[in-house]
């Protein structure tokens, strides 16, 4: 008995190493989103290469869909293009931008220098569809299902290595629900 | 002029420097705390609002500020859509409900107490309770004894009684 009790800050010590140890390896920009799971929100907004077309949710296509957030101030934006770019011919899905708080001549300009990846781009200036979105930052991609619902948002520079763990199997996910007819 | 006036004159002209420095630090440290907004209010109470809700909600960007200390364009944007809520005529728990329905109940300062935060909320009460239960353990242990002398210890405890 009297060694068990000797032992307690000792295992005290090693279980409160242990939880901040693993505490060393979160990243704390890895925040779950209150959207997953809920309707895309609405929205009334100008396309950006049209600025007298108004887009909405209806305008997204039926099938499996990204959702792009970028602005030409956000630095990431453009180490993270050359891989939309790429993206863009997968035929499983569509790919969508949100231009966040931007200006439309750079903005346009940006699309003509670095190749033009999206279906169309919504021109968000005042950042509101960011503020439902609840976006803090760009670069940010959205996964929303076949029903507009929000799968997925993740926050930071998309590459190979997070698309093939994280991306994919969300996709042949949804895809096996669109086949099930879910 | 004798001493006495000069004197006084070098003690009114330091009692002025004094005076100066402490205004200009109450100032400064005025203009120095927080970002600069020029946010009107048509009243007092709104303005308190205001300031409580910038306090209690967390900037999503800068993780340890909340939205009244962060200068980030975020937490700008964030306290513009507070004021507007606010002249909108909104409820306090409106406007948190609005902010935890888009950055989710992290950005609380202040989290709501449900299943997931029991451990947060009254943790530090059971670890008390199990605390003051260990001490009592031990202190009740320690009553229990009780030395008695023995017949040489008594002796000697009488002779040095009898001494005094």
């Amino acid at each position: 008995m009297k060694v068990i009790i000797r032992l307690i800050p000792l295992i005290l010590f090693l279980l409160l190493g242990v939880l901040l140890y693993r505490g060393l390896s979160l990243n704390p920009q890895d925040m779950p989103s209150a959207l997953v799971g809920k309707q895309f929100p609405a929205f009334t907004l100008p396309n950006l290469q049209n600025k007298e077309q108004q887009l909405s949710v209806d305008d997204f296509g039926k099938g499996i869909k990204l959702v792009n957030v970028w602005a030409t101030w956000c630095p990431s934006c453009k180490v993270e293009h050359p891989f939309l770019v790429k993206l863009s011919q997968d035929k499983r899905f569509n790919l969508y931008g949100l231009n966040y708080k931007d200006e439309r001549v750079p903005a346009l300009q940006w699309l003509e220098n670095y190749r033009d990846p999206y279906v169309f781009t919504i021109f968000d200036q005042q950042g509101s569809l960011g503020l439902d979105l609840g976006v803090f930052g760009a670069p940010e991609t959205f996964v929303v299902d076949h029903h507009n619902v929000i799968r997925k948002r993740f926050a930071g520079v998309l590459e190979r290595n997070v698309w093939q763990r994280e991306f994919l199997p969300l996709i042949n996910t949804i895809e096996d629900e669109i086949a099930n007819g879910q | 002029m004798d001493n006495k006036q000069v004197s006084k004159s070098v003690i009114n002209v330091f009692l002025a420097a004094v005076a100066t420095l402490l205004f200009a630090t109450l100032f400064a440290s005025k203009a120095a705390a927080g970002p600069i907004d020029t946010y009107t209010f048509p009243d007092e109470v709104m303005k308190v609002r205001f300031q409580h809700l910038t306090y209690e909600l967390r900037c999503p960007k800068c993780q340890n500020q909340n939205l009244a200390d962060s200068n980030s364009p975020i937490a700008q944007d964030l306290r513009h859509e507070v004021y507007e809520m606010l002249l909108d005529g909104r409820s306090d728990t409106e406007i948190m409900d609005f902010m935890v329905d888009r950055y989710g109940e992290y950005v609380l300062y202040r989290p709501r107490v449900n299943s997931l935060t029991y451990l947060l909320w009254f943790g530090p009460v059971v670890f008390i309770l199990i605390g003051g239960f260990v001490v009592f353990l031990f202190v009740r242990k320690k009553e229990v004894k009780t030395a008695a002398l023995s017949d040489d210890q008594q002796q000697q405890l009488n002779s040095i009684l009898k001494d005094d």
